[in-house]
Order: structure tokens, then C-alpha cells, then sequence
């Protein structure tokens, strides 16, 4: 049988403000454990929450960016369950009127068409603590840090039917949150982090299949990873006689599988209340118009743009804008350089290549834009080849000296000298002469191994047009 | 001197007839004699009230005049008060130091009044005679055979005893009027958010407010003055500025519009109380106040909505006492589901844990809509009730308990306990300002007239009350504390 895949994505971002959801703490990352928790965090009796703007400023800049409607009137409930790194016992978080109601946004698909997914919905919700289990001699400890960070959590539709699919909408969100820079989305670290709902269904089927819930996903290569497994195993289950449980499941990397949790951990009854220390929070135009006229230039407007007035290719102009950080470093060569052809070809090339083989973000390059464009202008005014530009290019990754003064030391400076190629010319005539007799015959492909050799002997500095034109004379 | 109100005492130490320190000390005299028969105290905070006592007797000197500088003054143990053990009536909390100072208490820090100590209560303000409390029930100074009422139990018994000039409490569905009319007493609960509850323990947020337990309505003024106001720690505290509440202590109450609410002179109260009751509103009369018969006819609700809405937001709010950070834990648990389970079987008393699984249970999936939802349904047609009334009418006057106050271990039965608040838990529903003031005794037992306004009303209603007080002498009278029973 011939099955289909249905995703739909919950996913977690910490907004990045400077302090918490409903306390005055900070929220940096990487702090001793219990430095960044003050006695709301601790949820000490008598404590009450007050509202950060900032957070709501965020989740309604995400809104706007995807189309969504603002929730001018959202209300705030109470999440009941017990867990020691849930100080309160319940989290503040928003039920039936979230800040950001229903959105979409597009992905670029393998073949390059482009499809909209949904979004349902995104609250905002405060983030738990942790519950540290090495080091504590059977016992566990608990770290409040995280305790009480903003957290928006989007919602998909369930539109997504593929893994690919998942990873290009999870992706997509990536760059959008990046580009409107609310939280740092670092998968990794945990500021960004994704569970995945999947079902099958026979191809055709309009109904959905029973869907499991894949927690514990914390990189784009795990979500591709973890949602393959899953769809393998349902299949499995079904082809086999069986039925799939609607359960959560826990994504372990290491053996590259899901788990089922125990049902006990899951079976809550989560007793929501609208949350009686906060007021809801309402929304006028004003502000919502106010956050719409701060968001940036968005991914897609940006290609569109590059694809205009750069004249990019499709492809290349999508690499270029997928994070804002790359497009600011393309157009800034671009500018420099006068070229922006030229200047796409390098950073989408040379200098991604580069980035990538040392698991690098563009802005930890060790070649700045400036530098590029200048290295890129050289070559359009002929002072080097583009050949002696990938070793200048080389030596600047090391050297932080400026890109004139690595050509020049280096003596790299390609030599336009007629005297000087003149030189090369006679003597690369002197030691062919079989192939200058050939070339002398009417054999024209000749010439292309003649010039050659003059540029090896020039250790690729001659200008190649001008050996070419001396020799021609020459061989007259 | 002690028995004094505060606003006489202020005028005391203007007038340099007696320090701070000497009045503090006359006061832990009295709670040294007298608190071990009441027990109203939790924590009696000595040394440092003399300390205090010093420094405001030195601001004094120094030119201070602020009308509570040196007085002496007692806060209902669930006041977080930096570094004093602040318990809520609950063995979970009984070795619970707070690291910081409620609003409320700051606020009476900041105008000079001097700390005596922390007062019994139901436990986490659950009760309605002070019989929960871990740290045993209070005795009514009137007949210590009888309960003070309650939760606010301790600061009520500590007012009527003088054991104190003054006393914080607070009011979800009548935690201060009601144990304010059982001892005798003035008690002031102000509209929902006129003063913060930060600091304040919570029991059921979208009611509990903060209030004064005093001698008089002028003195629930004076308190008024530091207590009210907005506070940018409590988002739900009005960002509305406050009164000057004794500026209008002194207006007639010529042409006063009150309403009598039929509900409240129905079946179930003590014709003696509504004799006292009745009484008491012919001396407004001859203040020059005009009397008419209303309807609150969603009042029988009341008490059904308020037991499924407090229950409900304090089986949240008492979530956070799991073992982990701070308060009781069982001994050696075994994992963590004992620690839980151990830990909140062995902190909480049954009336707390009662209420936890109702509101539990009626927050259920399932259950929501039924209970919850419907709850807060009748909520708005109590308010709507009220709304209709102040139409035609400046206050609403009725009793504040259907009778006098009962015998410790009489109530028994939890919805006979929870009926006591009949005619209070309303006013708590609706968000409105309520004060209960002495009229004449029963059988020497005090009567509590309850007078209600509209939202944010307080001035008026202090007003009211204190007309009636200067026209009556029934606030100044005082209990003869007989040796009663030992505990």
C-alpha cells in the first residue's frame, strides 16, 4: 500500500528578552545554576507576576510577519501539573485566546515550487526550569534559570507530508525569527526546540491516521532523522496487523529511534483557568501598527529583491537571503565590489565552502565583507587574475592584513609588462618548437597549450590576454 | 492606655504623654499575660518592636509626624515579613521565614508603625472561625469558650484584647468582617485591588484583599491611608489614585440613600441580631438617612459560586507547597511521588485539603463548564445584583453573620461552616468594599452591622461608619477576659 505522511510541527522559541516572562530576572544563557532566579522564579509564597512588554512586542512582530491575526484581547491560563522544576506547579500560559492567531508561511520545495503552510496559532507561555540528575549522588538537582523565560510556541497545521517538508518549514521559521531577531533560535542550546506530531495514511485517505507526539528533537538533522524513523515504525505497525497508540514518544539520537514514555507521565488532565493574577492583555492598533512599522525587510521580500535588482538566479538568491547575517554580508560585498555577480559567486562559494568546513556562522568569518569586496574589485581591474584570487583569498583567512597589501607581498601582482611577457613568450617559443611548428601548420588548439605555459612559468601572474596576443605576433 | 484607639494614641504620642517604647511595652505586657489563654499570636516579635519603638520615638524627635509614627500594630501571619517566620496558619509553612516584606507590611514599616508580631489564623485563610489554624484555634476574648471567627481570628481577638491598637487581615469570603463582628470590632474590606496583594499569601486571587482590623472606622482610615494605593508589583491592583480617607469622615449623612437588602432579613438569622440590626438603622435614621428595602436576588447563589471559584484558584495557588524549595517535607521519601504525596498529606490540615480536591475536581476536563464557567456565570449576575441596587441607593446595610459567635467544635458539618459567610462572600464576588461595625450585644456577645458600597466607594463608607460612631458608644465597648477554659 501506498502511504502518505502527515506532520504538523509545535515549536518552542524563547523570546529574547533581556528579562523574563513575569519577573525581573535575566535570561542569559550559561549562567551558574540558581543566579538568574529571584523569589518569583522560586514562586515563594505571596509572589505575583507582572507582564513583560518586550515579550508581547515579540510574539506580536512574529504575528505580523507571517500574516497572522493579533489577538487584540489575549488571555493568560493557568497549566496545572507537578514537576520540580516547575515552581509554581502550573504555568502561566495562554489556552483559548492566544496573542497570535491563525498565519501561514511558504517553503521552497526540493523541485523548487513552493507550498503554504499553516500556522494555527502561537502563544506565549513561560518556559520551565531544570532538573539535573548527574552529580547528585542519586539524588537530582534542580536549576532555575530557565525558569520563567518567554516562550512562543508555534503551531502548524498539520500540512507538512514529508520529513524534508518539516525540516524546509522549521527551517523557514528559523530565518524569519533570525531575521526579525526575537529570540536566538539556537537549536542546539535549546532557545529553539521542536516536537513533532506524525501520522500515516493510505494515500487517498481523508481522514487522518493516529498521530504520535516526538519530543527531545533539539537539531534540524534530528527532526528529518526522528520523523523518518517514526514514519518507518507506523508503517511497520500497521503492515503488520497492528495499531498505532496515540502516545508521546521520546527521539533518542544515539540510537536513532523513538520511545514510547510512560503513559503515566502523560496522561494530565492539565486543569486550565484563565490566570486570576493577570489582567488580559489588550491590543489596540496603535501598537500592533506601531511593531508593523519595525519589522525588517522579511526573507522572501529579500529574494525577490535580489532576484530584481541583482539579477541572482533563483537558487542563489535564496542561499544568499535564507539568514539575514548572509544577506547583509552579500550585500555589503556586492557594494563594495561593484559586482554583485561576482560577489554572489564568491560568499555562495569560496567563502560558505569555507564557513562550513570550519562549522563557522558568517559573522565569526575571518574575511570581512570589506575585505571581499575589495579582493572581488581587484580582479575587475585586472590587477589579479581570478585564479590568484582564490590563493589571495587563501592567505587572507590567516592573514588579517588588508587584500592590497597581501598581493603585494606575496608578489601576486599580475604582470602586464610587455617587456616582461615578452620575455616568457620567447622562451616558452624557444623550448616548444614542435608545437609552435604545429601551431605554424594551422593547428589553432595549440596556442591554448602554448599560453598555458607561459602562465605556469609566470606562476599565473601574466596577464593571459596579453600572452596570448604576443604570442600570436610571434608565431606570425 | 493600651485600650485606646489608634487615632487617640497618635494624638498620645504627638502630645508627648507617652513614647512609643512605653506603649510598645504596656502591649507585649498585655500579649505576655493574656496571649497564651487566646492565643492570637503566632510570633510575638519583641526585641525588635522595642527597636522599632526606639527609632520611632527618635523620628519623633526629630520632627516626624506621621499619625501611625509609634504605633503598635500586629499583621495576620500570611504577610510575608522579612526575616520573621511567616507561617499562614499551616504546618507547611511553620519554619517558613520570608525574605522579603509584603506591600502592606512595607507600607507600615515606611509610616513608622511598630511590629508586635504575627497573628493566628485559619489555616491559609480557609476557615470561618479559626479552628483550622496548625498552631490551634483562637479564643474569643468575649467568652474564650467561643471562636473569634475567622480566618482573620487572631488579628480580631488581638484587636478586641488589646493586645494590639491595631491589626492587618484579609477578606476572601469574609475573613475580616465576619471575625470583626464575632469579637466586637471594626473591619474594613476595601474593593478588589485598592490594596496590593504582594507579599500577600494567596488563597483565591481574584478575591482576596487586604484590610484593616481596628477599634473604629476612623482608625480603618488612618490604615487606609498607608495601606491603599497602586502597586506596580500586583498587576491587578487599580491604577487609580487613592483617597485621602479621613478627609470625609465628617460629612453628614443627611439625605443617605441605604438600601436592606430582603435576602439578608430572611430565614436563617437570629432575631436578636436582626433587633440590633433593626436598632442600629433607626440611629441612621435620625442621622438624617433615608432607608428603603432592595433585592439582591442572586444572593442564595453566593455561597454555592464562591465554593467552587476560591477552591478552585487555591488548588492552584497552593500547588507550589510540594517539598522541593522551601516549608514542610515528609521525612525520607522514597522517590518523588512520595515526597509529593507525603509531604502535602502531612503539611496541610483537612480543610485545606478538602478544598485542593474540590477545586481540583471542578476544574476537571469535563467538569469545566459545569462548575467553573458556570461559577463565574453567577459571578457577574451578583454584580449585576449590586450594580442595580447602587441605582438607587448610596450603601447596602444588613448583618454581617447571622448570629453571634458560636462555640469552638460547634460546627462540625463543612457546608454548616461555610453558610457562616451567608451575607459576606457576595460583596467578595462582586469586587466591592464591605465594613463591619458593633451595634448593640446579644446576650454579651457582639453583633456586627455589615455595610456595603459600590467599587471604589471607601471614603463613603468610612464615613458612614464613622457617623454612626460618633453617635453610638458600642465600638468602645470592651470584653471582661475571664479565665475561660484552658486549651
Amino acid at each position: 500500500m501506498e502511504w502518505e505522511t502527515v506532520i504538523g510541527l509545535e515549536v518552542h522559541v524563547q523570546l529574547s528578552t533581556e528579562s523574563k516572562l513575569f519577573s525581573g530576572s535575566a535570561t542569559a544563557f550559561g549562567a551558574e545554576p540558581n543566579t538568574q532566579a529571584n523569589i518569583y522564579d522560586l514562586a515563594l509564597p505571596g509572589v505575583l507576576p507582572v507582564l513583560n512588554k518586550e515579550a508581547v512586542k515579540r510574539a506580536v512582530k512574529f504575528g505580523l510577519a507571517i500574516g497572522a491575526e493579533i489577538g487584540k484581547h489575549s488571555v493568560f491560563d493557568r497549566k496545572n501539573y507537578f514537576y520540580p522544576d516547575l515552581p509554581k506547579g502550573y504555568q502561566v500560559s495562554q489556552l483559548d485566546f492566544p496573542t497570535v492567531g491563525k498565519g501561514s508561511l511558504t517553503i521552497t520545495l526540493e523541485d523548487g515550487s513552493e507550498k503554504v503552510i499553516g500556522v494555527t496559532r502561537a502563544h506565549m507561555e513561560e518556559d520551565a526550569g531544570k532538573s539535573l540528575h548527574e552529580d547528585f549522588h542519586g539524588m537530582s538537582g534542580i536549576d532555575l534559570n530557565r525558569a520563567g523565560t518567554p516562550l512562543l510556541e508555534i503551531v502548524s497545521e498539520p500540512d507538512l507530508r514529508s520529513a524534508r517538508e518539516a525540516v524546509a518549514y522549521l527551517k523557514k521559521l528559523h530565518s524569519i525569527i533570525r531575521y526579525l531577531d526575537i529570540s536566538d533560535a539556537i537549536m542546539a542550546q535549546g532557545s529553539m526546540r521542536c516536537d513533532a506530531n506524525v501520522s500515516i495514511r493510505p494515500k487517498g485517505q481523508k481522514e487522518f491516521g493516529t498521530r504520535t507526539e516526538i519530543k527531545n528533537i533539539n537539531s534540524f538533522r534530528f527532526v528529518e532523522k526522528a520523523i523518518n524513523y517514526e514514519v518507518q515504525r507506523q508503517q511497520d505497525v500497521i503492515e503488520d496487523g497492528g495499531e498505532i497508540v496515540q502516545e508521546t514518544r521520546l527521539y533518542d539520537a544515539d540510537r536513532d529511534e523513538t520511545r514510547s514514555m510512560r503513559s503515566k507521565e502523560v496522561a494530565n488532565d492539565y486543569r486550565y483557568f484563565p490566570e486570576p493574577d493577570l489582567l488580559p492583555i489588550e491590543l489596540d492598533d496603535a501598537f500592533i501598527e506601531s511593531v508593523r512599522a519595525e519589522l525588517p525587510e522579511l526573507p522572501d521580500a529579500r529574494k525577490e529583491r535580489f532576484i530584481r535588482d541583482y539579477e541572482l538566479s533563483e537558487y542563489d538568491a535564496g542561499v544568499l537571503t535564507s539568514e539575514r547575517e548572509m544577506a547583509d554580508y552579500f550585500e555589503a560585498v556586492a557594494k563594495h565590489s561593484g559586482d554583485a555577480k561576482l560577489a554572489a559567486n564568491w560568499v555562495s562559494g569560496d567563502l560558505l565552502a569555507l564557513l562550513n568546513k570550519n562549522n563557522m556562522e558568517i559573522v565569526d568569518s575571518p574575511i570581512d565583507a570589506g575585505r571581499l569586496g575589495t579582493l572581488i574589485a581587484r580582479i575587475k581591474d585586472d590587477t589579479i587574475s581570478g585564479k590568484i584570487a582564490k590563493t589571495v583569498f587563501e592567505a587572507m583567512i590567516e592573514d588579517s592584513s588588508g587584500v592590497d597589501e597581501i598581493i603585494e607581498s606575496k608578489g601576486l601582482k599580475q604582470v602586464t609588462d610587455s617587456g616582461e611577457i615578452e620575455q616568457l613568450v620567447d622562451q616558452v617559443i624557444a623550448n616548444n618548437p614542435d608545437q609552435v611548428q604545429q601551431f605554424r601548420d594551422g593547428k589553432e588548439q595549440v596556442l591554448g597549450f602554448l599560453v598555458g605555459q607561459a602562465m605556469k612559468l609566470s606562476q599565473g601572474k601574466a596577464n593571459p590576454a596579453i600572452v596570448n596576443e604576443l604570442l600570436r605576433k610571434k608565431m606570425a | 492606655m493600651i485600650e485606646k484607639t489608634a487615632a487617640e494614641l497618635s494624638a498620645s504620642l504627638a502630645a508627648r504623654e507617652v513614647s512609643s517604647e512605653e506603649l510598645t511595652r504596656a502591649y507585649l505586657d498585655r500579649i505576655s499575660s493574656l496571649n497564651e489563654q487566646l492565643n492570637a499570636y503566632i510570633t510575638v516579635c519583641a526585641e525588635s518592636a522595642l527597636e522599632q519603638a526606639r527609632s520611632a520615638d527618635e523620628k519623633r524627635a526629630a520632627g516626624d509626624s506621621s499619625p501611625l509614627l509609634g504605633v503598635p500594630i500586629a499583621h495576620k501571619d500570611i504577610f510575608c515579613t522579612n526575616g520573621v517566620t511567616t507561617t499562614c496558619g499551616s504546618r507547611m509553612l511553620h519554619n517558613f521565614v520570608a525574605p522579603y516584606d509584603a506591600t502592606v507590611v512595607e507600607n507600615f514599616n515606611k509610616a513608622g508603625a511598630v511590629l508586635l508580631g504575627k497573628t493566628n489564623m485559619d489555616e491559609f485563610a480557609m476557615g470561618s472561625s479559626n479552628e483550622t489554624s496548625y498552631f490551634g484555634p483562637v479564643r474569643n476574648p468575649w467568652d474564650t469558650k467561643r471562636v473569634p471567627g475567622g480566618s482573620s481570628g487572631g488579628s480580631a481577638a488581638a484587636v478586641a484584647a488589646d493586645l494590639c491598637a491595631m491589626a492587618t487581615g484579609t477578606d476572601t469570603g469574609g475573613s475580616i468582617r465576619q471575625p470583626a463582628a464575632f469579637s466586637g470590632i471594626t473591619g474594613f474590606k476595601p474593593s478588589y485591588g485598592r490594596v496590593s496583594r504582594w507579599g500577600m499569601i494567596a488563597f483565591a486571587s481574584s478575591l482576596d484583599q487586604a484590610g484593616p482590623i481596628c477599634k473604629s472606622a476612623e482608625d480603618a482610615a488612618l490604615m487606609m491611608n498607608v495601606m491603599a494605593g497602586h502597586d506596580p508589583k500586583d498587576s491587578t491592583c487599580a491604577n487609580i489614585p487613592a483617597d485621602d480617607y479621613t478627609a470625609g469622615l465628617e460629612n453628614s449623612l443627611s439625605g443617605l440613600r441605604i438600601g436592606i437588602p430582603k435576602q439578608h432579613f430572611a430565614e436563617g438569622l437570629s432575631a436578636d441580631v436582626e433587633q440590633s440590626i433593626r436598632d442600629a438603622l433607626s440611629e441612621f435614621e435620625k442621622l438624617g438617612a433615608t432607608i428603603k428595602e432592595i433585592e439582591l436576588p442572586n444572593n442564595h447563589l453566593s455561597v454555592s459560586a464562591y465554593y467552587v471559584v476560591a477552591p478552585a484558584e487555591a488548588s492552584a495557588n497552593l500547588s507550589r507547597y510540594d517539598g522541593v524549595r522551601y516549608g514542610y517535607r515528609c521525612e525520607d521519601p522514597v522517590d518523588l511521588e512520595d515526597m509529593y504525596k507525603r509531604t502535602r498529606s502531612e503539611g496541610f490540615g483537612d480543610e485545606v485539603k478538602r478544598r485542593i480536591m474540590v477545586g481540583t475536581y471542578a476544574l476537571s476536563a469535563g467538569f469545566y463548564d459545569a462548575y467553573y464557567r458556570k461559577a463565574q456565570k453567577v459571578r457577574r449576575l451578583i454584580k449585576n445584583d449590586f450594580d442595580l441596587a447602587f441605582k438607587d441607593v448610596d450603601v447596602v446595610i444588613g448583618p454581617t453573620s447571622p448570629h453571634t459567635a458560636f462555640e469552638l467544635g460547634a460546627k462540625s458539618d463543612p457546608v454548616a461552616m461555610y453558610l457562616e459567610d451567608i451575607y459576606t462572600i457576595a460583596v467578595n464576588l462582586a469586587g466591592l468594599p464591605g465594613i463591619s461595625i458593633p451595634v448593640a450585644p446579644v446576650a454579651g456577645l457582639p453583633v456586627g452591622m455589615h455595610i456595603v458600597g459600590d467599587v471604589f466607594a471607601e471614603s463613603k463608607l468610612l464615613n458612614v461608619a464613622h457617623q454612626f460612631q460618633k453617635h453610638t458608644d458600642w465600638h468602645k465597648l470592651k470584653p471582661v477576659i475571664t479565665g475561660g477554659e484552658a486549651s
